[in-house]
Parts: C-alpha cells; structure tokens; sequence
C-alpha cells in the first residue's frame, strides 16, 4: 500500500465528563476508497470531523504525509486538502446554489464578485453529477437529495486530496447513487483518498477498498475489504450474531377490519386521486421515486399540509382533518422524513422532545416532570437511545436522533401510523428492531403506512406497495407481485407492468 | 457506552455562566450600592427602587413570553401611555354619573385591561393571521398609539380629576404589610408567569414555537395561537401596570411610557432569555429589570458617575448579556 496521506493515531474525544472516542487509528491512502463503519453513536462522525479540522482532538496525533500537525479550524483542514461532507446538511438555506458553492472563496473581478464566472462553473460543476439544479436557486427549496448533490458538487469543485464523506447516500435515490459512485471510481483513479460511512452494506462491498469498523468508540476491525462479509460487517459492527433482517409476515387475515379508508386524495400540486384501505395489521408501503408526491400526499392526509379533496374515513365514519392536531384526535400520526427541521427540537434536550407531541397526558394544571423522566427512561430502554439526556439533541448521532424522534410519536398511542423513511441513517442492528418493532405494532392491531425510498426495505416489511408517479397512483402490488422489477416499472411508468397489479384501488361501494 | 445514558441526577456542578452571570451582577450592584451610601439598603430605598421596578417589570414577563415564542412587541411604551390616557378619560368622563367610589375606580381598571387585551390581541392578529413580521406590526402600532395619547391630550397631559387623583393613589402608596401594591403585584405576577413558563403545556409551546415552528407544527401545535396568546398575554399585563401606574402621577401625556419597550426588551435579554427565542427564564428577567433599576439608583444615590451616563451602561450590560448567551451556545 501506497503512504497514507492522512492518519489517525491514538485519537481521543471527550464532550465534558464523557470520552466517545478511545483511542482511534485510521489510515487515508492515495486512490483508495475506505469505509468506517459502526453503530448509530459509535463515533464515526466524530472521528471524520476531527480528521476535517471540524473537531479538536482531546488527544491523539494527526498525520499529515507523515508529519504530525495539527488543524485548529476546518480553514486548515482544507488548506491541506482535505474536504468533508457532512452527515446533516451544512449549507446556508438562505443562499442561493452558487452562492453556497462559492461560499468562503467567491471569484473576484477586481473588487467585485466574478458572478458570470461564478455561475458557469456551477454549472460545470452540477453537472458533473447530473444535477438539473439552477444555480440561481435558493437552498431552502430544494429537495433533500438535490441538496445533497450540491453538496457533492461543491466538494468534488474543490480538487480535494482526501474527500470525507458522512453518509453521503442516506437521502439519495439510486440513481443517484449510481452518480455518486461514478464520480468516485473516478476520483479513486485520480488518487484521492477517500473516507466514507454508510449504514447500506451493499454499498460498502461494492465501492470500498478497505474497511474500518467501530464499536463504542474504539475500532474493533480494519482490513482489505475483499476479505470480509456483509454478514461478517455487521456482526463486528453490533457486536452479536444477526438473524434475518427482516421479521416474519404473518399476511393479513381475511376479514381483518378496514381502518383508513382514502379516495382521491389530493394535495395541490404534488399528489391526485390518491385511495387505497388500509386493514387492521397490516403494513402498507408507499414506493416511488423522490418527487413523486408520497411525502406531500400523506402529510395533507394528516392535515399538515391543507388538502385540495379527498374522504378519509377511519374505522368506517368519515372524519375531517384540518390541522395536525385533528389527525392526533383520531390517534393518526405521521413521522416526518426530515427528523432536523421538521422532528426534533435541536436547540433542547431529551425530555421536552420526547414530550412536545403527547404533552396533554403529562400535564393536568402542570406539567409532571416526573411522569416526563419516566417516559423518557422507557424510551431511552425502548429505542435503545444513547446519548447524554442533559445534551441538546442536536448533538446526539444522527442515528439517535431518529430513534428519539420515533419514541416521541409513539408517545402519542397512534393507531394508524404513517411513517416517513424511518430507518433513514440507522444502523444495522437498530434497523432490524425497528423492522420488528413495526411489525409488532401491527400484530398488535395498528396500521401502518411506510414511505421509503429503498425498495429492498419495502419489499422486506410491507404486506402491500401502494406506488406514485408524478403524484398519481400507479398502482398497488401484493403477494407475489412484490418484486423490485414491478415497483421500478411502476414508478417509472413502464405500461406493461399495470397489467400485473390491480391498478385501481377497491371502488367504493 | 451505557455510561453517557447516565440517570438525571448528577453530581453538584457549579450552574453554567449564564445562569450565574446575571444573579452576580445583581448581587455585585447590591455590594457596590451598599458600600457607597448607606441608605441604599435603608427600607424606603429598597420599597422605592421594587415599586419603580414594578411597572417595567410586569410588562417584561409579558415580553419574556412573547420573545420565547419567537416574536417581538416595540409598541408596549407607547400602548402604555394610550391605555392610561384612556383610563384617565373615561373616570373623568364617568366621575358625575358615578361619584368618586370603588365603581368608578373598577370602572377604570376594567378600561385599562379591556384596551390592553384588545391592543395585544390586535398586534397578535396582525403578526399571525396577516403573517406580518412581527419588528414591522409593532413598529407601526408603537407609532399609532403614540400619536392617538398625544392627540387625546391634545397635545398636553391629561389629568385625573383632583379628588379623584387623591381617591387612588393609595394604589400606588399603599399596600399590605408594609409592602406596597406594585410590588405585591410584580411579585404575583412574577410567580405566575415563572409557574407558567416552566412548568405549563403552554410555556413548553411557547418554548417549541420560538425554537422551531415546524416541528411544533407537526408535534400538532397551533402555532398561530399559542403566539397569538403571548401577545395578548403581554398586553394584559400592560394594561395591569398602567393601573398602577396611574395613580402615582394621576396624568399621561405623550411622553408617558417613554422607551419602556426597550427596557423591558433590554430586561428580558439580560434575564438570559434568548432573543431568537426558542428559551426563556421568567426569574432572569426579573433580575434584569432589578440591575437596570440599580443602575439607575447607585447613580443617583451617589456621585461616583453623572446619572447622564446611565444609558451608556445599561447599553453596556446588554452588550454583555449578549455575549454571554453566545457563550452558551458555542459551549453546548
Ligand atoms: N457536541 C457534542 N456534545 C456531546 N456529545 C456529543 C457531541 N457530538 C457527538 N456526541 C456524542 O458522541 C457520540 C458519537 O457520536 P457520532 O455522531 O460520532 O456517532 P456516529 O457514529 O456518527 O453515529 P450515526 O451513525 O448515528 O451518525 C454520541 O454518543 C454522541 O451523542
Ligand atoms: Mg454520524
């Protein structure tokens, strides 16, 4: 192997009384691809952000070609070429596309900015990862997974000798991904050292060079990553022997009662003529690709966002839902897909998130704060949180975060619960509880809509794939019909496939 | 790493600064004012500087809600001095039918909580039906009422009849105990609005509101109303400071009330509320309004500095409040 441009040795990290990092060695060499892989808090962002320049090190040296130095500010990380791309956007919503990849390093004509020059290039620069993106576009309207293409775009626009990147698929369609490894296999080529996390195997077999597993802080496996398994991943990186990911169907039983009933839904702009029924037990998937209204349609179904027609009945009597909080009365409870800005309280610590939507049932005249620690120890051994409870929970692991943002809904007792890629940066181990947790709730007697944008994870939990295209219903598989080769021609509107699934849903009677 | 999930309870830590910066300040200004003139600790001192307080003070816990939860009120001054005016008029107007009495007093009371709650309700609709920015509404209200107390007065003052003026200025004068009315109120008001902040349904919303009204959005909260409600809420409590407030001079004109919004403002910052919102401490502001009173008393108690520079540090210890809640932010 080549001389690592880029080395950890002995890194420690502390926030106040607790250590998160024990002690971490890390090797970055010229063209090769590697992978840090862990558990949701095991310290993998950390370890990235101290390696960026992001962090300061409790302890430890960095080595720079060899040479211990030392970064006191990201400036310096990037001096030395080295570019991170984090786990939770870091662009400023405010500004436009270009304004964001030029962001500290604006082209100047003299005094003023080269903004001619500016926007070509950002133009070049998207479209290197085909992104249709206009530079002139505010951040704040786009989409995750074009924010986080720019986000690519402005990293790979800076020449980097090492690229860091946080999960950088998380919130990306597969196409998409498919456009990210291009660009990659071509960086490799070109000799960047690149450092990358994600909690989707697959991935890893397929672009690392070399794997790094961490375990609470310490790293538990480094080696060639042709010589270990995706089982053998995620069996260091959990610590225990895994089973099937994915739980039992037990199907749903005949007669099983209808619970939510929708036809022609529509939300203006994003989704028409939406209807499906959704049985006691049963789980029910929503697949599509990104844009294609599955987000906007069940959020106008729970009365986030106004809807433009549509019945809704629950168990049989037709309800009116106008706001969230009528939703919440008929025990319907919708669990965004952007646990950031529209889940969690960054700024606050655990109890009052974990509270905020059920706080009715812990307060009469006041709030019970001792009822509120109770709930929030069950969580905490429920889901599985960790992190500190005092912390705001904006810096709890990404991973975390969703956990708690999951334990917050379920305090509300939904009956239907429509949930919005809830595994979305979550590890394996937690995945497979929450894939299990789901289906206990069903087998319980809820219903449950999931939205997600891997296939593999619908296919695996849903008894049922409801799929949208450009805000249409398209169809909805079951049975054997649950294949990734159906729902792709349905989310693309391949014709032939309607034959396959009953494209209408049941006519009312 | 099941030790970062250790249970609430810690061990003693000293508190963060910004819980103890203010509270030191404060006691610093008692020491200093103490050792520099003798009757600063003196019983009618210390009732004068509290009654003085009170005023600014109730209106700052209204603030305190309406800056948790994200807004802003620069009309509270000038509505002050439009709902005294307005109380003054209508007891004056009222005093042949009703003769100097308690109706009449009640009377005037029920105006200044009545204009209050409508003049609060009125920005609140503004911001949250209109969707206004909040800076803008009450920029354009602090004007309007102004103008509307100088036109009532036409210009000059308005004053309560004379025996009428006698009648209640035991409201400010008198009290309970020794202790004067403005100063039991503050203090009633005080508690509740700490209990109501840290310990309701609706302190936790206001909290979620300012710190972001989309999640609270999705949480199922009305953001529209529980914004509405500080508004209201701020305006009440203006309308119970300007009945205190009457009887102590028995007159409003266009100077009553005079930059009362940026004290409180000021009040509630130093208090360790955030300006942003998204957090807010009823007990900081009270120790906010107590240093900005201080300030004002050991200068003129004493002849270290001219009572002309007291702007200069209050502006000062706002500068500084401010920094320290930076400080906060970066340590978290
Ligand atoms: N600023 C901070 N203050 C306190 N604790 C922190 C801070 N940043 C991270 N931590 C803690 O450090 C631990 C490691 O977090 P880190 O974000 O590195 O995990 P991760 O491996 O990236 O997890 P995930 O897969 O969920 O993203 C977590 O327990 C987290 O709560
Ligand atoms: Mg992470």
């Amino acid at each position: 192997m080549a001389d690592p441009i880029l080395s950890l040795r002995g890194i420690r990290r502390s926030f106040g009384p607790v250590e998160v990092l024990h002690g971490i060695d890390l090797d970055l060499a010229p063209g090769k691809v590697h992978a840090l892989l862990g558990e949701n808090g095991a310290g993998k962002s950390t370890a990235m952000k101290i390696l960026a320049g992001y962090q300061p090190a409790s302890a430890g040296r960095i080595l720079l070609d060899g040479a211990e130095t030392q970064f006191h500010s990201p400036h310096d990380g990037e001096s030395a070429g080295i570019i991170m791309i984090h786990q939770e956007f870091a662009l400023a919503e405010q500004l436009t596309v270009e304004q964001n990849i030029f962001l500290g390093r604006e082209l100047r004509k003299g005094l003023l900015l080269d903004k001619a020059r500016m926007r070509q290039l950002s133009r070049e620069y998207l479209a290197r990862v085909n992104s249709q993106v206009d530079p002139d576009t505010l951040v704040s309207r786009l989409s995750n997974s074009e924010k986080q293409m720019v986000e690519i775009a402005k990293a790979l626009s800076r020449n980097a000798r090492v690229l860091i990147m946080d999960e950088p698929t998380a919130v990306l369609t597969s196409r998409e991904v498919e456009i990210l490894f291009a660009q990659v296999d071509a960086l490799r080529a070109a000799g960047t050292a690149i450092l990358f996390t994600s909690h989707k195997l697959d991935e890893v077999a397929r672009l690392a060079d070399r794997v790094t597993i961490m375990r609470d802080g310490a790293v538990v496996h480094s080696g060639p990553a042709d010589q270990i398994t995706e089982d053998g991943m995620a069996t260091a990186m959990v610590g225990r022997e895994m089973s099937d990911l994915y739980p039992a169907k037990p199907g749903i039983p005949p007669g099983a009662p209808v619970v939510l009933k929708v036809r022609d839904l529509s939300v203006a702009r994003y989704a028409q003529g939406i209807g499906f029924d959704l049985h006691q037990g049963e789980i029910l998937g929503l697949a599509g690709l990104v844009g294609a209204g599955r987000t906007e349609a069940m959020e106008g179904l729970c009365g986030i966002r106004p809807k433009t027609g549509g019945i809704v009945e629950i168990k049989g009597t037709p309800v009116t839902i106008r706001k969230p909080a009528d939703a919440l009365a008929h025990r319907l409870c919708y669990l965004t897909e952007d646990r950031k800005l529209r889940g969690l309280l960054l700024d606050m610590p655990m109890r009052p998130n974990l509270t905020l939507q059920a706080l009715a049932d812990f307060a009469g005249l006041l709030i019970d704060r001792k009822a509120e620690d109770k709930a929030l120890d069950q969580a905490i051994q429920d889901f599985d949180i960790r992190g500190s409870r005092t912390v705001r929970v904006g810096n709890l692991s990404g991973g975390n975060q969703q956990k708690l943002l999951l334990a917050k809904i379920m305090l509300s007792e939904p009956q239907i619960l429509v949930v919005d890629e809830p595994t979305r940066g979550i590890d394996i181990g937690t995945k497979q509880q929450i894939y299990a947790f789901l289906r206990r709730l069903a087998a319980e007697g809820h219903a449950i809509i999931v939205i997600s944008s891997e296939m593999q994870e619908l296919i695996g939990l849903a008894d049922r794939i409801l799929v949208m295209r450009a805000g249409r219903q398209m169809g909805i598989l079951s049975g054997a019909a649950l294949s990734e080769d159906s729902i792709v021609r349905l989310a693309l509107g391949v014709s032939d496939a309607k034959s396959a699934a009953e494209t209408a849903p049941e006519v009312p009677a | 790493m099941s030790d970062t999930t250790a249970p609430p309870r810690r061990g003693f830590t000293l508190p963060p600064m910004t819980v103890i910066g203010p509270v030191l300040a404060l006691v610093l200004l008692i020491v200093l004012g103490a050792s520099l003139n003798s009757n600063f600790l003196s019983a009618a001192n210390v009732t004068n500087v509290l009654a003085r307080s009170a005023f600014i003070g109730i209106i700052a816990v209204g603030m305190t809600f309406v800056i948790t939860a994200g807004g802003l009120d620069l009309s509270v001054g000038s509505m002050a001095a439009f709902v005294a005016g307005l109380m003054i008029l209508v007891m004056n107007a009222a005093l042949p039918t009703l003769g100097i009495g308690l109706p009449l007093v009640l009377l005037g009371m029920g105006v200044a909580l009545l204009a209050g709650l409508c003049a609060g309700l009125l920005n609140g609709l503004l911001i949250t039906k209109l969707g206004i920015e909040a800076f803008i509404v009450t920029l354009g209200s602090m004007g309007i009422y102004r103008s509307l107390v100088t036109w009532l007065a036409d210009g000059g003052t308005l004053s309560l009849n004379f025996e009428l003026r006698r009648f209640i200025r035991p409201i400010y004068f008198d009290g309970l105990f020794g202790v004067t009315w403005p100063i039991i109120v503050f203090a009633l008001v005080v508690i509740i609005g700490e209990i109501v902040m840290s310990r309701t349904s609706f302190g936790r919303h206001a909290a979620a509101v300012g710190s972001n009204e989309h999640v609270s959005h999705y949480s199922g909260i009305s953001v529209a109303r529980v914004r509405l409600v500080t508004y209201v809420m701020l305006g009440l409590l203006v309308g119970i400071a300007t009945i205190l407030y009457v009887p102590r001079l028995g007159s409003a004109s266009s100077s009553t009330g005079v930059l009362w919004e940026l004290e409180a403002i000021a009040a509630v910052i130093i208090g360790g509320t955030v300006l942003k919102g998204g957090f807010g401490r009823v007990w900081g502001t009270v120790i906010g309004v107590l240093i900005l009173s201080l300030i004002d008393n050991i200068l003129n108690l004493t002849s270290l500095v001219s009572p002309y520079l007291n702007g200069a540090i209050q502006g000062v210890i706002i500068v500084l409040a401010v920094i320290l809640q930076r400080g906060r932010k970066a340590s978290s």
